[in-house]
């Protein structure tokens, strides 16, 4: 199990987690900076997420696409604020409509990973926060979540086996 | 690691809230509007602390939440917008546990490949 520590956080709103990964730094930057890998694992298996543009630099866009099992298709922009390769990445997650823009009164959740090395592999802590309960609870009726514990459960029933 | 849609300690917390008369009126109080510590605290023949005590259990089981404002703490309560929020936030919990073990799945399958190439030479 890779993940150290969740934190869930009801009255600020906010997820932060630490994760341990057996690989070098600049492996699990690559999760990141390289769309191709990012896109496989961003959206659950039954939303996989397409990136489209990817512009880790402070103030680019990153922009994807996540498509369901009725072929409905959900677009999301990423604002990137802060960039240092291979450590530090924070932006803004919001999800926008078919021309790529963020929608107005759409939640919009602010990511903050941070990498360091740390024994022989890499430590990852990644915090998320709403801005508001109204952010959250939208943010939950999108649907795109749908399947989502069930995917973890049946990893887990995988592992334990 | 067993992901519940709502922990079984989290209802015992609710449970065991909602056990208690004076936590019951409290909750009602906080329905009816946005009372401060200080002014339940004057409505029960009991001290400010232990009134403060039976906020923080109604608080721990996500029945309230309080709110600094000036000098005052305010007790309010959404119940069913405290439920919604904690499914929210479950919910994302979930979703970068998955994230998370995908990660772990494709570093996994980057390491394999560079040790089968070193192994056999071929990439």
């Amino acid at each position: 199990m890779s993940i150290t520590s969740v934190d869930t956080d009801y009255d600020n709103l906010t997820v932060t987690l630490i994760a341990d990964f057996d690989a070098p730094i600049d492996q699990v930057w690559e999760l990141w900076s390289d769309p191709r890998k990012l896109e496989r694992w961003w959206g659950p298996p039954t939303y996989p997420a397409t990136f489209e543009k990817h512009d880790l630099s402070p103030g680019g866009e990153v922009t994807y696409l996540m498509t369901g099992p009725e072929g409905d298709k959900h677009y999301g922009v990423w604002r990137v604020t802060t960039v240092g390769p291979p450590t530090s990445l924070e932006f803004t997650d919001a999800f926008a409509d078919e021309d790529r823009t963020p929608i107005a009164d759409m939640p919009v959740s602010t990511v903050r990973v941070r990498l360091t090395e740390r024994d022989a592999g890499t430590r990852m802590e990644m915090h998320s926060k709403f801005e508001s309960r109204e952010d959250l609870e939208k943010w939950l009726s999108t649907g795109t979540l749908e399947g989502q514990q069930q995917a973890v459960s049946q990893m887990d029933v995988l592992l334990a086996a | 690691m067993v992901v519940d849609e709502v922990p079984t300690e989290v209802v015992d917390e609710v449970f065991r809230a909602l056990a208690d008369p004076t936590r019951r009126d409290i909750l009602r109080r906080c329905v009816a509007g946005e009372p401060s510590v200080s002014r339940l605290a004057q409505a029960y023949p009991m001290s400010f602390a232990a009134v403060q005590k039976h906020v923080a259990v109604l608080e721990r089981a996500g029945l309230v939440t309080k709110e600094r404002r000036g000098r005052e703490q305010l007790v309010r309560t959404d119940a069913g917008a405290v439920g919604r929020a904690r499914h929210a936030l479950d919910e994302l919990e979930a979703a970068w546990r998955g994230r998370v073990d995908r990660m772990s799945d494709l570093l996994a399958e980057g390491t394999e490949r560079a040790k089968s190439s070193t192994t056999s030479g071929a990439g």
